[in-house]
């Protein structure tokens, strides 16, 4: 995480060297040298945080503090959610949206006091989230807004799984399931400080820990001592598309809105802020494609790119898939036409030039059942 | 990783070997190197019984759950036989890749075509420079 690399290489989380000694294989991802799967594979990986607990590095995901009498003023300019109306004590997803509607980036931020945010945007967004809020900052609030990166001496983990809740309090200094979702506490384990969100990219409860510097050795190796399996970028890529959820790059980017990606629930209906007019009528007078979730019979997966058709004719192209371990079929998401985007109905898609029929689905694929 | 000096590989990560030099039968599979770099596989497209092969050219699709590779033939002939057993347990080439995972059994004209590819110890120093 210190500068003296080269100026093309990848960053490396605190626990780097953890990873290495414990079997991970390392790919590049936003930058950053980070596991895409421990020597158990990604089914295995899938499999725990589906039934018990798994945990995740994801130091790579950027931490901005966003400060001053005109902070909530600003979030409430450059995100679609409303920064006014959360409470200190909870958490909030939603987007940066360019003037286009386009999405820059999603994220989840959480009101730590009433002048005072912590905002999570992806690795790979974190330069042209920064590079745009200081555009703003400069523009609109010159003075009463400051930003703080403090990804560099931070780290982050997910500890997401059914298991979760009851693991925790015996691992932390008080109980941290007492939390709500989408709520953030401050505790310790193994005498680390941590910031507590139980908030998550898995669609299964638990609970990602913001841990300063070489803490994060110690809340790690506490996590996995518990049996809390260690897990990947590929198994993480797995459960959040089982859960629907949409991964910038693929289901999101510039040139798509959040009305597009069927995520107008975390789009303020009312109130001006950046890209506001374009979402606004986007929800008024209807979209041109959308975001569909579609199965297929078998293990053949669709991937980004691949054509969907109906009747013959390209109507629309594969944004993420897989295999679904947890389903036991394939899944995927894609954009089309609007007019063929309905649940239930049939299209073709061509997987290298062979042609499968998909059922679009609604999403989320999985949804964890909540009688806890 | 010591791949087994009973068979010859390719730089594209398979191994064949002759099975009954006498009928000019060969059988072959991805190596133990393959399957890991994979990572958990869940799909084979194999070709079928009957289908003509050819040295270093496509036979097939293997897919694990984060990609999707194209499988070379190491050798020309006839395909024999498929292992049916990957249709529902794909899982056994990571398993058990020289063995219960094989791919396909050939018809090869010429056995002796088998000799000029990778020896194990070729193939291993190969791939630990990879």
């Amino acid at each position: 995480m210190t500068s003296d690399n080269p100026e093309n290489a990848l960053q490396r989380t605190a626990l780097h060297d953890t990873h290495v000694s414990s079997g991970g294989r390392m790919v590049p991802f936003g930058g950053w040298d980070m596991p895409v799967q421990y020597p158990s594979g990604i089914l295995a990986e899938v499999k725990a945080v589906r039934t018990a607990t798994g945990v995740f590095d994801v130091s790579h995901m950027g931490r901005l503090y966003i400060s001053g009498p005109k902070a909530t003023e600003f979030l409430d300019w450059v995100l679609t959610g409303s920064a006014s109306t959360l409470r200190v004590g909870r958490a909030r997803y939603c987007l940066i949206c360019n003037e286009q509607g386009g999405v820059f980036d999603d994220t989840i931020f959480y009101r730590l006091a009433e002048d005072r945010y912590l905002l999570i945007p992806n690795a790979g967004n974190r330069p042209t989230v920064v590079a745009w809020f200081e555009r703003w900052i400069e523009d609109r609030f010159p003075l009463g807004c400051n930003m703080d990166d403090v990804t560099e001496s931070t780290g982050l983990i997910a500890f997401q799984g059914p298991g979760t809740l009851a693991a925790i309090d015996e691992l932390a200094d008080k109980p941290l399931s007492k939390i709500r979702p989408f709520s953030w506490t401050e505790g310790a384990i193994n005498g680390a400080p941590v910031f507590a969100g139980r908030t998550g990219y898995t669609g299964e409860d638990g609970f990602e820990f913001m841990v300063q510097g070489p803490d994060i050795v110690k809340v790690w190796t506490t996590l996995t001592d518990s049996g809390a399996v260690p897990c990947g970028l590929g198994a993480r890529d797995v459960l959040r598309l089982e859960a629907g959820l949409p991964l910038h790059g693929h289901e999101i980017d510039e040139n798509i809105t959040p009305i597009e990606a069927g995520l107008d629930r975390f789009v303020r209906p009312d109130g001006e802020y950046v890209g506001s007019g374009i979402l606004r009528g986007q929800r008024e007078n209807g979209v041109t494609r959308k975001l569909i979730g579609f199965t297929l019979p078998g293990r053949s997966a669709p991937r980004a790119g691949y054509a969907l058709l109906h009747q013959g004719e390209t109507i629309g192209s594969v944004t993420s898939g897989s295999y679904s371990p947890t389903l036991d079929t394939s899944i995927g998401m894609g954009y089309v036409l609007e007019r063929y985007a309905e649940t239930g109905a049939t299209l073709d898609l061509d997987i290298r030039g062979r042609t499968s029929q998909v059922t679009i689905a609604e999403l989320p694929f999985y949804k964890r059942s909540r009688n806890s | 990783m010591n791949s087994p000096d009973d068979r010859r590989y390719t730089a594209e990560h398979e191994w064949v070997m002759v099975e009954d030099a006498a009928s000019k039968t060969a059988v072959a599979g991805i190596t133990d190197y393959a399957q890991d770099q994979l990572g958990d596989i869940v799909y084979f497209e194999l070709p079928k019984v009957g289908d003509a092969v050819a040295h270093l050219g496509k036979m097939g699709e293997v897919e694990s759950v984060k990609a999707v590779s194209d499988l070379f033939s190491p050798v020309d002939g006839e395909v024999t036989e498929i292992n049916e057993k990957l249709l529902d347990h794909p899982e056994l080439v990571n398993e058990d890749p020289f063995g219960e995972g094989w791919l396909i059994k050939v018809a090869i004209g010429d056995v002796t075509a088998v000799d000029s590819l990778m020896s194990a110890q070729d193939y291993d120093a190969y791939t630990a420079g990879l």
